[in-house]
Order: C-alpha cells, then sequence, then structure tokens
C-alpha cells in the first residue's frame, strides 16, 4: 500500500509538473530564403526556455503575408516589406497594426558561365539591366567588355536565366533594377513575380543554378548564401559610389549600416543601391512580420523574448550559416521597437 | 427469410411487393446501396472540385472574360493575365509526347503480348509497371541531366543541320523547351499505354488468331490485320489515359521546359504549361487578382482536359460501333 501510494504520488508529482510547465506552441511561416537559420534560432531558443516550442513553415512570402493577415499563424516573414495595401488589409481585419523586424541581411549576386572565362567578371549597373532588358545580346559588347578590361569575352549571345517561380531574390534582383533604370521601373518594374523580357526560367535557385552551369554563355541571379555554399564562382557589381563591389559579409553589412542612419521607424525601407564606398549595392533584409497586439500574454512574452535574443545572441549564428548579421545601428533601433508589441 | 413471396431472392428489387427492410437483410441492397454511394462521391468530388475552382476564380472571369482564353500577356505587376501561351504549351508538350510515345508504347505492346516468349514477356512487364512507379520529379532530374545536354549537343544541332528548312526545327538549341519536355513525358507516359495494350491484346479471343492462321496469313499479318483492329477500342483507351497524364504533368515538365510564356512554331523554343506556371507562382501569389487568375487557369486545364475527354469518349464510341458492325458481317 505505502508502494503504491508513494508511486502514486509521484507520478501525480511528475503530471502537475508538465502541466504547469504550461508548453507554449508558437507557429509561424513565409520566406523560404531565410529558412536556414529561423530554424537554428528557434532551436536554439528551445534549448534555452524549454516550454517554448516555435514552428516555423517555410511557405514563402506571399504565403506568410497572407496567412498573418488570416491570422492562421501567430507571426510572418517575408523578404519583401507588406506594401501599404496589404498592411491596410491587417489593420481592417484585426483593428490593430503589424510590425516589421529586420533579422538578417540577404544579398542577389550575378551569376554566369562562360567560356574560359574563371575571374569574377564586373558589371555596371547599365550592363545588367541592358542585359535583362534583353538590349545587351552579346558577351563582347562594350557595356561589358569596358568594365572587363583584359579579359577575352566571346562573342556569343548571352542566354540570360531567371527564377521562375516567385521568390525574395527576384524581388531584391527587380528593386535594384527599377532604381537604377528608369526603363525597368516603367516596365517590368519590381515584384517577386514579374513578366521578363527575356530569358529562361529556372524552379528555385538550384532550377537556376543547374541551368547556368550546363548552358554555356549563360548569365543569371542567384542569392549569396546559394553561391557561398554552393562554390559558384559570382561577379562584381558597381556601387553608387563607382567602385566595383564583390558580395560578402562586410560589403552587406556596409550597405546596411549606411541606410541605418535614414532607417524609417517602421523598418519598412530598400538598402539596394547603398550609399558607401565599400557597399555592395543588391541587397536587403528580411523581416520577421509580429502583431502589434497578442490576446494571449504567454505568446507576446515568448515572441519578444525571441526577438530581443534573435537580434543579439541569435546574430552570432548568422554568419556560419552565410548570412550577413544586422549592424549595430539597426539593432539597437529594433530592440527599442520591440516594447511596441502589446 | 421472404417466405411470403414465391419470387427467388436474386431477382432484383423489380419486385415492389417486398419491403426496403427484408431486402436490406440479404444484403444485396446494402451491397447497392453502400457500393452506390462510393461511386456518387467520386462525382460528387468532382463537382466540388469544379465549384471551388469556378468561384475561386470569379474576379479574374469577370475582369478578362473570354479575352483570357487568347490573351498572351503574364504581367503579374501590371495584373494584366492571358492564359493563351500555358494553353499552347501544355496542347503541344502532350501532342509531342503522344506522337514519340504511341508508336513506342504499341510496338513494345504488340512485342509483348504477341511475339516474345512468355518470360520475356513477363520480365518487361515488370520493368514497365517499375518506370510507372517512378515519381515524376525523378523524370525531371532524368531530363535535366541526361536529356537536356544531350538535346542541347547532339540531338538539336543535328535536326538543325538535316531538317532545319522546317520551321520546327528552328532557334538557338538550349536543350530546354517543348521538344525535350515532350521527350520526358513521352517516357513517363509508355508505361501506361504498354502495360493496358498489352492486357487488351492478350485478351483477345484465340479463335480470332487461329481463324487468320488457317486462311493463310503470316505471324505479323494476322496481328496487325486481325488482333490489333480487334483491340482498337482498348488501345485508344489507353492513349487516352496517357494524354491525361501528358496534361496534367507538373514537375517534370517545369524542370525541361524553360518556363518562359512564349509562343512558338519552333520546337526548340522554351516554353510553358498550365500545371508548371501553377506550380511555380501559386505559393507567392500576392493579390486576389493574381491568385485567382492562377485558379482560372486550373479551371481551364480542367476544362481541357474534360474535351479532350469526352472526344476520346466518342472516337472510342464511334469505332466500337464500327467494330461490331465488321463482326456481324
Amino acid at each position: 500500500m505505502k508502494r503504491f501510494a508513494g508511486f502514486l504520488f509521484v507520478a501525480l508529482a511528475v503530471a502537475g509538473a508538465v502541466w504547469a510547465q504550461g508548453a507554449l506552441l508558437i507557429n509561424g511561416a513565409g520566406a523560404s530564403f531565410p529558412n536556414a537559420i529561423y530554424s537554428k534560432w528557434f532551436d536554439e531558443y528551445h534549448k534555452k526556455f524549454s516550454n517554448v516550442q516555435i514552428n516555423y513553415q517555410s511557405v514563402g512570402s506571399g504565403a506568410g503575408i497572407k496567412q498573418v493577415t488570416e491570422g492562421t499563424v501567430d507571426f510572418g516573414a517575408s523578404d519583401g516589406p507588406m506594401n501599404d495595401d496589404q498592411i491596410k488589409a491587417y489593420t481592417d481585419k484585426h483593428g490593430s497594426g503589424i510590425l516589421h523586424f529586420p533579422t538578417v541581411l540577404g544579398a542577389v549576386v550575378p551569376i554566369y558561365n562562360v567560356a574560359g572565362v574563371s575571374a569574377p567578371l564586373n558589371f555596371t549597373p547599365e550592363a545588367l539591366a541592358g542585359i535583362f532588358l534583353g538590349r545587351i545580346t552579346k558577351w563582347n559588347d562594350p557595356a561589358i567588355a569596358g568594365a572587363n578590361k583584359g579579359v577575352n569575352l566571346p562573342s556569343a549571345d548571352i542566354v540570360v536565366v531567371h527564377r521562375s517561380d516567385g521568390s525574395g531574390t527576384t524581388y531584391i534582383w527587380t528593386d535594384y533594377l527599377s532604381k537604377i533604370s528608369t526603363d525597368w521601373n516603367a516596365k517590368p518594374g519590381k515584384g517577386s513575380s514579374i513578366s521578363w523580357p527575356v530569358g529562361l526560367g529556372g524552379k528555385g535557385s538550384e532550377g537556376v543554378t543547374g541551368l547556368i552551369k550546363q548552358t554555356p554563355n549563360s548569365f543569371g541571379y542567384v542569392e549569396l548564401t546559394y553561391a557561398v555554399q554552393n562554390n559558384i564562382g559570382y561577379g562584381t557589381v558597381k556601387n553608387s559610389s563607382g567602385a566595383f563591389v564583390k558580395a560578402d559579409f562586410s560589403s552587406v553589412s556596409a550597405a546596411a549600416a549606411s541606410a541605418a542612419k535614414s532607417m524609417p521607424d517602421d523598418f519598412r525601407v530598400s538598402i539596394t543601391n547603398a550609399d558607401g564606398k565599400t557597399a555592395y549595392p543588391i541587397c536587403s533584409f528580411t523581416w520577421l512580420l509580429i502583431p502589434e497586439k497578442f490576446s494571449d500574454g504567454g505568446k507576446r512574452d515568448a515572441l519578444k523574448g525571441m526577438i530581443k535574443w534573435a537580434l543579439t545572441d541569435g546574430q552570432s549564428f548568422a554568419e556560419p550559416l552565410s548570412f550577413a548579421k544586422l549592424p549595430k545601428e539597426v539593432v539597437a533601433k529594433e530592440l527599442k521597437a520591440i516594447d511596441k508589441i502589446q | 427469410m421472404a417466405a411470403s413471396t414465391t419470387t427467388v431472392p436474386n431477382a432484383g428489387p423489380v419486385s415492389g411487393s417486398r419491403s426496403f427492410l427484408s431486402k436490406l437483410r440479404e444484403g444485396d441492397e446494402i451491397a447497392r446501396v453502400v457500393t452506390f454511394l462510393f461511386a456518387s462521391t467520386v462525382v460528387l468530388v468532382t463537382i466540388l472540385l469544379v465549384l471551388e475552382l469556378w468561384h475561386g476564380s470569379s474576379l479574374a472571369r469577370h475582369k478578362f472574360g473570354f479575352a483570357f482564353f487568347v490573351t498572351s500577356v503574364w504581367d503579374p505587376i501590371a495584373g494584366d493575365f492571358g492564359a493563351l501561351p500555358f494553353i499552347y504549351g501544355t496542347l503541344v508538350t502532350a501532342f509531342v509526347s503522344l506522337a514519340i510515345a504511341v508508336p513506342l508504347g504499341i510496338g513494345a505492346a504488340i512485342f509483348l503480348a504477341e511475339l516474345a516468349p512468355q518470360k520475356v514477356s513477363d520480365t518487361l512487364q515488370f520493368f514497365i509497371d517499375l518506370l510507372a512507379a517512378v515519381p515524376s520529379v525523378i523524370y525531371g532530374l532524368l531530363g535535366i541531366f541526361i536529356i537536356v545536354p544531350l538535346m542541347r549537343e547532339y540531338i538539336q544541332p543535328f535536326l538543325k543541320a538535316t531538317l532545319g528548312f522546317l520551321p520546327l526545327f528552328t532557334g538557338p538549341a538550349y536543350g530546354i523547351g517543348f521538344f525535350t519536355a515532350g521527350i520526358v513525358l513521352a517516357i513517363m507516359v509508355i508505361p501506361y499505354i504498354v502495360s493496358v495494350s498489352r492486357e487488351v491484346l492478350l485478351s483477345v479471343p484465340r479463335d480470332q488468331r487461329e481463324a487468320a492462321l488457317a486462311l493463310g496469313s503470316t505471324r505479323w499479318e494476322s496481328t496487325w490485320k486481325v488482333v490489333v483492329p480487334f483491340a482498337r477500342t482498348g488501345i485508344m483507351g489507353s492513349i487516352f489515359l496517357a494524354l491525361a497524364r501528358a496534361l496534367g504533368e507538373t514537375m517534370a515538365v517545369t524542370m525541361v521546359i524553360g518556363n518562359t510564356p512564349t509562343i512558338s512554331a519552333s520546337l526548340f523554343s522554351p516554353g510553358y504549361s498550365i500545371a508548371a506556371v501553377i506550380a511555380n507562382e501559386f505559393s507567392e501569389a500576392t493579390g486576389d487578382l493574381y491568385l485567382q487568375s492562377l485558379i482560372e487557369l486550373g479551371l481551364v486545364l480542367f476544362i481541357l482536359t474534360f474535351i479532350l475527354n469526352g472526344l476520346a469518349r466518342l472516337l472510342i464510341i464511334l469505332t466500337a460501333q464500327r467494330g461490331s458492325e465488321m463482326g456481324r458481317t
């Protein structure tokens, strides 16, 4: 009898302890670009606070915005900030606003496959716009050759490759092209899915890279993390100060740091073609979309804690996964903005 | 048991003299009701699917109307959408694949059913069933890593050199495009044609073959002139099964077709198909018009499949009539 009572007591105590923990399950969905770092963060955060379980589905930025507006997930994530219409749709549905928090930086780099060329090629903004508009059709065009003196460029046709699926990478690339070319801005403009004047479409970064590796004289774009992790050679791009910059952690962070000075309070800013001598011109933040008002206090506090951790300790996980860290000025501004979440 | 009537229990539900409950006790009625429910579930799901596609594309249908079927523009930023390049790409790749798969498939089925020894036939049938079970993504990878380089380095230049005067074989040889997608689809649908046609050919009664041989025909003549026409409706059924698969195939096509919404007479040109564009753009589509245009594309594919299946049914009915007339004379 005594043993049975003892056993029952232990069982009840354990059950009570588990029940008292109140495991908190938070769901998020959105961009696939930062999926690697978000998975790492949520896993590390769960190790620190074992009662907080954050579940993230990388269904794409568009779906993330849709789901957080519908309310099927607690937070969203997107490579491009929500536009005014989307924010209005959210506010109309929920009666309160939605906040953007930049988490890491991404960059998009030009990749190519030209016979006999192994060193990185330099590209001016005019060359990039001209190639993607279909106006520059040969590799030895003066616009490209002029920036690459001494390199033997063939007179072959350029085979342009772009993303066929809607993606944040395309958004960043076309955002840059819209800024440096008025013709591109007029048509086709910027977006995660556009009507491309020329080029073949590859599905996903793997599709684009596969096409470029296989097709001679091809030219396309891919995100920096993908190029680094798959050892793909990429070119340099001329920034607004006139220097040809190769994308790496320091040049990407430099672009964000220069944008930090004029950062709007809602953090919705495009940092393509940023100022700064060492800044790489084709980068972007990626954002977490957090509702301003939470009805569940436990979830709110857990998310606030997670964002604070991600912006401070969590940044150390970024570079090993080939993401660039946020500059200090942006982090400081964001830590203050966390208090807006109620 | 129902002792009050003199009818045999299996007389069928025509006898209204017995109540529903008494029929139920015998199990026949239960079987009828249950299987009827199963059959109606299929119809119900199809109707729900169409209703959902119809309802989900209402904004796009009202904005574009019938112009959707003939516009070639697909511009998500400007909000201008048209289905024509995708309809063209879907039809072209499906028909290229059938042009390759039908002769190969029927030829293989004839060999397996008529001319091969039993053991060879069974072994090869096993491999063909394996081919049908391979996931379509694997076919896509096969396409990218093996077929595309083969096309770009050897087949397309060869075709350009020999048949380049035809508009079908003009343009730069990328390796990807309508032709490559058609070839990949052909590999995917051959197992369907072979399996079904083989079964149908095997089920042709022996006396047909023996009668032909008795009349002095060669082995090949009896096969081609007697057995195959007898099995004609079954073989056509297998071809339309293959067509249905080719129309709806998504992953393998999007990996090798080039994903460019263009309409071109050349088979070497990159293109796009309805299933491929939906797979590529649906998850990131923001904005109601964009999303609903993609759903309307789904509706278009459904209508296309419906029309082609209807034509198939018609063809089978017509040839069956003619066949049975032939049999009677």
